[in-house]
């Protein structure tokens, strides 16, 4: 989010639409993704001259050019750094940063974590589709344990990286999930733009090519209600139409699925969705899909102050009654004159 | 070169001529660098003219006494021109036996040794593996050696201010600097001053080491009648009227971006990272807030050039420094910057390489690096500056072409400039040449077009936020004009044409000979820090009679228009450098002349003597 958002501009979702064919597989959930913020934009209300899209290297990267802003393809994995001088040389204008699982969190995992500690005022959107779609399907850093890929013949055998958890352990002060067909997906990139500082939000997103339908557990719409835990601020964690809910086991300390009976979440211990909350946050990003139901929304959302308006107040303390005078600067230390007399302090 | 408070007995001693070599030599922790910082402040009070050759380990507090631990500091100052720091010491300073083993070689015999024999223990004798006290067993006969105690002189003159053991032994530099000034008549006060200043927290602090300063200068006047100790005037160089302040490299090129941003009305983004010896440029540029310069320490050295690119997108002027293997890191980012046309200033203060190689050490083997060091023909300007002073005007020269043609450009200094200290005369900044940048702000006539150019090939500045220009950048081809994404073979070849010819046509200035004429039988070219040692060299030898002259080469990418006339206008051309040969491979390369190498790649500046054997040898 960002001051811009007070000059708001009526748009439609073609203000956001570039002329530029989409070059994506036919099928991909990046289309989807695509549609959802152009049509989140207009309600969000910034104007699009005001608005920068910045990716990386991969499938999602491309995504820029469909976007009807400014917009900047940069290098592999270094999309968070561009953002970082762009946003320090003008902290007026909407950031959003572009990124997949290989390009945010294999080469780009650096930048990544830096970005999200040091809070920069921006939207991370990384794509997970669990391979590496645009050099032909090599198996990501975000594949599962056994994926078997051009590199990976008889199945990868390194665990992969939580996003989420990832964007939580760096000091994330708001984490959010959602996937590329989903409904919910403007609500959750609007709760993002709302949050002034990093918002990252993993998207999970259908490579129909190279790893289709690794989300089906959970995504597919038969069967989504008891797959799928939808997090609203204030509301207890239900899902199942109300009949399942988390609780916490207080003495194992960890959470647990209950049976909700007649709808009496309290009497089954269900929590109450808290975005502040840290510590149920930690728990929410490592909650394992199958044995719980996969968690999505808005997981975290705690502001602090941003990266970009610290630098920005310091820098201007640090000038504060002081003249740019730099014709003074170039006398400043150990100077001396030399006269017909001699040189002289 | 002379010597100065030596005994003239010694009649392999060149007679006493109107310049000195000082080296300070000690361990890290016994300030070596900030005595010799001191003396050559002195020496500017002087009005001698000057260069400095700071020499220090990679470790920063090495253990104490070791060889490699050892700290150095060499001034060169007269009463004439000086270009180096020169060649062979007239006195060295050792403050314990590894300092002198260390440096002791490179003394012009008869010089003259100041030694701390209170440091000459076994202890320190055994960590710098001397078998025999060299103070004591005749090895240092072809030298002058002064023994003197000045861990003790140091303790007995500041006793009266009770500090502690370690803390008194602290003010052993300040005891040798007041001997070195009394050696070289100069004046106290200024360094008194400096010392009130330096430790007004702790008064008692500051009058024990004026109190060991005084009585560094009391020994010299007391002592003078007997030994090989005497005293030396160098008489004032004659300079030009005018402010002056010493200037290392790093403040040259901190100042000279500021300059040069000013000048072309842009507010300053930096992103660094820290490597020696890049980092002092950071530490100068982090503090000038008021000037509209924002630092940003990044998490490496790719972070830190994405950065700057990213603000040169936002409209700021976007820099970067690091030294060669972090410029190694940034090369994929460099090509995104001129593929998307973007200005960005690139410094690269070379060090010892390969890999990690010798990074307090300097060189000049970055050179390749610069010109074709990236993926793809990537074509950048590439600027080398010469000394201190000169890195001011080079970093203003390198705004100046990265903001009228729309590039990344790569301005190249070392490790040696950066550190070395040198006389400059302040310039006057409303004579400089203003060449405010132009961002384009609306539609012009004909539609918007983000790939397209003017007369100098340059594309617009757009910056994200201005209605009605909105475009979409990156780095994979573009599509002529449109910037829209295009693999066409035709377009790939007129882009990639278009970025060549871009860069060739860069105005450059011509080149100029330093010192002698254009034609003749012999020219010694060279770039960058090497300036010094040919200039001097060139002008001894053409002082006996030599038809040789100095060509320098400021612009080593595009190369001046005329420079491959100038070249074979001689009969002979050679080219020191402090590598293997990488800007004569350049210059065989664009001109088919019979360019010779001379290299010298030992972490060591060139001295005078060895390029004036070059010289010999080229003329035989």
């Amino acid at each position: 989010m960002n001051e811009m958002t007070t000059i708001a501009r009526t748009t439609t979702l073609k203000d956001w639409e570039t002329d530029q064919e989409v070059r994506w597989c036919p099928g991909c959930g990046d289309y989807a993704i695509l549609k959802a913020v152009q049509r989140t934009m207009p309600e969000i209300g910034t104007a699009p001259e005001n608005t920068v899209f910045i990716s990386g290297i991969g499938c999602s990267s491309r995504f820029p050019y469909y976007m009807e802003t400014y917009g900047f393809h940069t290098i592999h994995g270094r999309a968070p750094a561009f953002a970082t001088g762009l946003k320090l040389a003008n902290p007026n204008l909407d950031v959003w940063i572009v990124t997949g699982d290989g390009d945010g969190l294999s080469i780009g995992g650096n930048h990544t974590m830096h970005l999200i500690r040091r809070n920069l005022d921006c939207q991370i959107m990384l794509f997970n589709n669990e391979i590496y779609g645009l050099t032909k399907g090599q198996y990501s850093p975000t594949s599962r344990v056994g994926t078997t890929s051009p590199s990976t013949p008889y199945g990868s055998v390194d665990r992969p990286a939580q996003p989420a958890a990832f964007a939580l352990g760096a000091g994330a002060r708001f984490v959010a999930r959602g996937f590329d067909v989903s409904k919910e997906l403007p609500n959750v990139l609007k709760a993002a733009h709302a949050h002034k500082g990093a918002a990252f939000i993993e998207i999970f997103q259908n490579c129909i090519v190279y790893n289709k339908d690794v989300f089906e557990d959970f995504a597919a719409p038969k069967g989504a209600e008891d797959r799928q835990l939808w997090l609203k601020q204030g509301e207890p964690m239900l899902y199942a139409k109300g009949t399942k809910g988390i609780a916490l086991d207080a003495e194992a300390l960890h959470l647990k699925t209950v049976d909700v009976v007649d709808g009496d979440w309290q009497a089954a211990g269900v929590i109450v969705h808290d975005v502040t909350n840290r510590s149920v946050a930690h728990m929410l990003v490592e909650m394992r899909f199958g044995e719980f139901p996969m968690a999505l929304g808005v997981l975290y959302d705690d502001p602090r102050p941003t990266f970009e308006a610290d630098v920005v107040r310091q820098n201007k303390a640090a000038a504060e009654g002081k003249t740019a005078d730099l014709q003074g600067l170039l006398k400043k230390g150990q100077t001396w004159t030399v006269t017909e007399g001699g040189p002289e302090l | 070169m002379a010597t100065a408070a030596v005994d003239q007995a010694d009649k392999r001693q060149s007679p006493l001529s109107d310049a000195v070599v000082v080296r300070f030599a000690g361990d890290s922790g016994d300030g070596m660098q900030l005595t010799g910082g001191q003396f050559t402040l002195s020496s500017a009070l002087a009005g001698n003219d000057f260069a400095t050759f700071p020499d220090f380990p990679a470790e920063i507090r090495a253990p104490q006494g070791t060889l490699f631990g050892v700290s150095a500091f060499q001034i060169n100052f007269g009463s004439s021109a000086i270009d180096t720091a020169g060649d062979a010491p007239d006195v060295l300073v050792a403050m314990n036996p590894a300092a002198l083993k260390t440096n002791v070689p490179q003394l012009k015999p008869g010089g003259l040794i100041i030694a701390d024999e209170g440091e000459f223990n076994d202890r320190n004798l055994a960590k710098a593996k001397y078998d025999a006290n060299p103070l004591e067993d005749g090895s240092l006969a072809k030298w002058q050696l002064l023994k003197l105690n000045i861990s003790q002189l140091t303790m007995d003159a500041v006793k009266p201010f009770g500090l502690g053991n370690k803390e008194a032994l602290r003010c052993k530099n300040m005891w040798t600097l007041g001997l070195s000034l009394w050696m070289f008549d100069r004046d106290r006060q200024p360094l008194i001053d400096w010392l009130n200043a330096k430790f007004a927290k702790d008064p008692n602090l500051a009058a024990a080491n004026v109190a060991a300063l005084n009585a560094g200068h009391a020994y010299g006047e007391t002592a003078e009648l007997a030994g090989p100790l005497k005293q030396h005037h160098v008489d004032p160089a004659p300079v030009a009227p005018g402010l002056y302040r010493t200037l290392t490299g790093a403040e040259g090129i901190a100042l000279g971006l500021v300059a040069g941003a000013q000048l072309a009305k842009l507010p300053m983004f930096f992103g660094g990272y820290p490597i020696t010896p890049a980092s002092a440029i950071l530490h100068h540029l982090s503090r000038l807030k008021e000037y509209d310069v924002t630092t940003f320490q990044a998490e490496d050295e790719i972070a830190a050039i994405c950065s700057a690119i990213g603000a040169s997108y936002a409209g700021s002027l976007g820099v970067t420094s690091s030294s060669g293997p972090g410029i190694a890191l940034k090369g994929e980012a460099m090509g995104l910057a001129i593929m998307t046309e973007l200005p960005l200033v690139i410094v690269n203060s070379q060090r010892g390489g390969p890999s990690t190689g010798l990074p307090t050490k300097t060189e000049q083997s970055d050179l390749y690096q610069a010109v074709y060091g990236r993926n793809g023909d990537a074509p950048m300007p590439v600027i080398a500056a010469r000394s201190p002073g000169d890195a001011f005007e080079c970093a203003i020269e390198a705004v100046r072409i990265a903001v009228q043609y729309m590039t990344p450009v790569m301005l190249l200094t070392d490790g040696y400039i950066a550190n070395a200290a040198e006389p400059w005369a302040v310039p006057d900044l409303t004579t400089y040449e203003a060449f405010p940048v132009e961002f384009l702000t609306e539609v012009p006539e004909g539609g918007f077009k983000p790939y397209g150019r003017d007369e100098k090939l340059k594309r617009p500045w757009v910056k994200p936020g201005t209605p009605g220009l909105l475009h979409r950048i990156g780095g994979i081809e573009k599509e002529i004009d449109t910037g829209h994404i295009n693999y066409a073979p035709g377009n790939h070849q007129a882009m990639t044409d278009i970025r060549k010819d871009k860069i060739d046509g860069i105005t450059v200035p011509d080149q100029v000979v330093e010192l002698g004429a254009e034609g003749g039988k012999l020219a010694v070219v060279g770039w960058g820090s090497t300036f010094g040692p040919i200039h001097q060299a060139v002008r001894r030898k053409r002082a006996e009679g030599a038809d040789v002259s100095h060509v320098h080469i400021r612009h080593i990418w595009p190369l001046p228009t005329n420079l491959g006339e100038l070249l074979k206008s001689y009969d002979k051309v050679i080219v020191p450098e402090m590598n293997t040969g990488q800007l004569k491979t350049v210059l065989r390369d664009q001109y088919l002349v019979d360019a010779k190498p001379v290299n010298k790649v030992s972490g060591q500046p060139f001295t005078i003597a060895e390029i004036e054997a070059a010289i010999e040898e080229a003329l035989k």
